[in-house]
């Protein structure tokens, strides 16, 4: 097959007013690009045993999904290397032509959901340095997110604090699949260490705690794999409030990264209503489930749901308030929403603009 | 319409795709098994270069546990979002009714008639001896 490739940006737009893009992923170019913030112990550790995760799957998930690297085909960078590697190409196909004034960077692959938990530590501090050096440092608009061993709470609270402070990270990730929901007291010293150093936590769909992807088990296609993300986002979502998180780290905010926002209504409704049943199972819960949905958390727009009717969309956002969007594209991720387009018309100016920028802003603390 | 001669036809062999920009719009020009198509290099869903994804046939199934897959070459797979769009008329097969991507009639003509016009050469020189493409914007 005869693809010829223009390593060129595919978009002629360019965007006059500034947007907050708020789930960037960056990537490795190279394997041992992560070597000079690992200590030479890990290094040999790597090669001589690899990745171990929760899930079952010697090479990890299946790929390629839907487009190679499940990203863009016109991603690649020139220079080589996978999409999302090249900070210049990123600059040139992403930060100017759509104006991103500020970028949220949300690595994956990360160490996160090892079960080695002293080489996941290790790995995810690797990256949390790297994100400095190579991105973050050379562009101002770019901030990072601390990405922490999730599953072993002390450490990832430890790995939290140690970046208390510092203006290159603007949130704390979590995935949404692991190894219990994420309400659990095992997560707590993150949400603790979060709290106290004044970040946000995002919480960004995929993930591999070992469970199968669904709650009945493995489905048959990748299309079910894309729904199947807001299911594990609901299920994190409703541990978060029930267990009482948001209770005790009233400071607390959270943003449900890449998992789409049409389905949080019907959730806080549903919610509500058996809380009404059997709120005293959970008497630590001083208010119904809805209000810490809509007081705690936070929404990126990639994927946004697109019904047949605007007015249903609209609907959907005034629940969820127009102040707890934030725009975000997933470049380079296949799925990129392109800036301007994927809002309808009929919205007000002040709303567009929160949405574009102004609750970005607010949230992560940016002037 | 302007009628725009955009290379000599050896230049294209089947399997290969030529990407210009006529007069601000980006285009794209197909040799299918030695016919030629033309569409506009941006995909209607969300403005992607649409013709540099993959050409790939088109699965299709009447029932479910019987698949066919046709068209082998014919459909266009955007780069950002896998939407499918036959090269031959430019339907698109997710959303037929509301999207469709931009097609433009593309002939073959001898360099005889090139020379003598309506037509503007691109950047190619021409000459009576060959055939061209030539699409029609
Ligand atoms: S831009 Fe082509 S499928 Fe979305």
């Amino acid at each position: 097959m005869n693809v010829q490739f223009r390593a060129e940006p595919s978009a002629s737009v360019s965007l006059k007013t500034a947007i907050a893009d708020c789930d960037i992923h960056p990537a490795r170019a190279t394997k041992d690009e992560l070597y000079p913030f690992l200590a030479k112990r890990w290094h040999s550790h790597l090669e001589t045993y690899g990745i171990q995760a929760y899930h079952g799957m010697m090479e990890g998930p299946p790929y390629p999904k839907a487009q190679p690297n499940a990203s863009r085909r016109d991603a690649w960078p020139p220079e080589g290397g996978p999409q999302g590697s090249s900070l210049s190409f990123m600059q040139k196909q992403l930060l100017d032509p759509y104006n991103v004034a500020l970028g949220v960077l949300n690595p994956l692959a990360t160490g996160q959901g090892l079960r080695n938990q002293d080489f996941a530590g290790a790995l995810c501090a690797a990256i949390n340095d790297w994100q400095i050096e190579k991105w973050t440092s050379k562009d101002k608009r770019l901030k990072a997110s601390i990405v922490v061993a999730n599953e072993d709470g002390i450490a990832g609270a430890a790995e939290i604090r140690k970046r208390a402070g510092d203006p290159n990270f603007v949130q704390v990730l979590l995935l949404s699949r692991n190894v219990e929901p994420l309400g659990q007291r095992r997560y707590w010293p993150i949400y603790e260490a979060a709290q106290e150093i004044g970040l946000p936590v995002g919480v960004h769909a995929f993930g591999f705690g070992g469970n199968p992807l669904t709650p009945s088990g493995w489905p048959s296609f990748y299309i079910e794999e894309m729904v199947g993300h807001a299911q594990c986002q609901q299920t994190a979502l409703a541990s978060l409030v029930l267990e009482g998180v948001f209770e005790r780290y009233p400071k607390l905010k959270m943003v449900m990264i890449e998992a789409g926002f049409g389905w949080a209504p019907s959730l806080a409704w549903r919610l509500d209503k058996t809380f009404e049943k059997l709120h005293s199972e959970v008497p630590h819960l001083k208010r119904k489930p809805s209000e810490y949905i809509r007081d705690h958390i936070w929404w990126t727009t990639q994927p946004m749901e697109d019904p047949e009717r605007r007015d249903h969309l609209f609907q959907t956002i005034e629940w969820i308030g127009w102040d707890k969007l934030l725009f975000a594209t997933d470049y380079p991720h296949w799925d990129f929403d392109e800036p301007s387009r994927v809002l309808p018309a009929g919205v007000s100016d002040a709303n567009r603009e929160a949405f574009y920028l102004g609750n970005a802003k607010k949230l992560y603390g940016i002037a | 319409m302007t009628r725009h001669v955009i290379a000599p036809v050896d230049e294209l062999p089947p399997g290969t795709r030529k990407f210009l920009d006529i007069d601000g719009r980006p285009i794209a020009i197909f040799n299918i098994k030695g016919e030629f198509f033309g569409l506009l290099n941006r995909c209607p869903h969300q403005g992607a270069a649409l013709c540099e994804g993959p050409l790939i046939g088109l699965a299709q199934s009447s029932n479910p546990g019987e698949i066919e897959y046709t068209k082998l070459g014919e459909i266009i797979r955007c780069p950002w979002h896998g939407w499918e769009f036959d090269i031959r008329t430019g339907q698109s097969y997710c959303d037929p009714k509301r999207f469709r991507a931009r097609a433009y009639p593309v002939n073959v003509e001898p360099g005889s008639a090139v020379v003598k016009g309506p037509y503007v050469a691109e950047t190619i020189a021409v000459s009576v001896e060959s055939d061209y493409v030539v699409v029609d914007l």
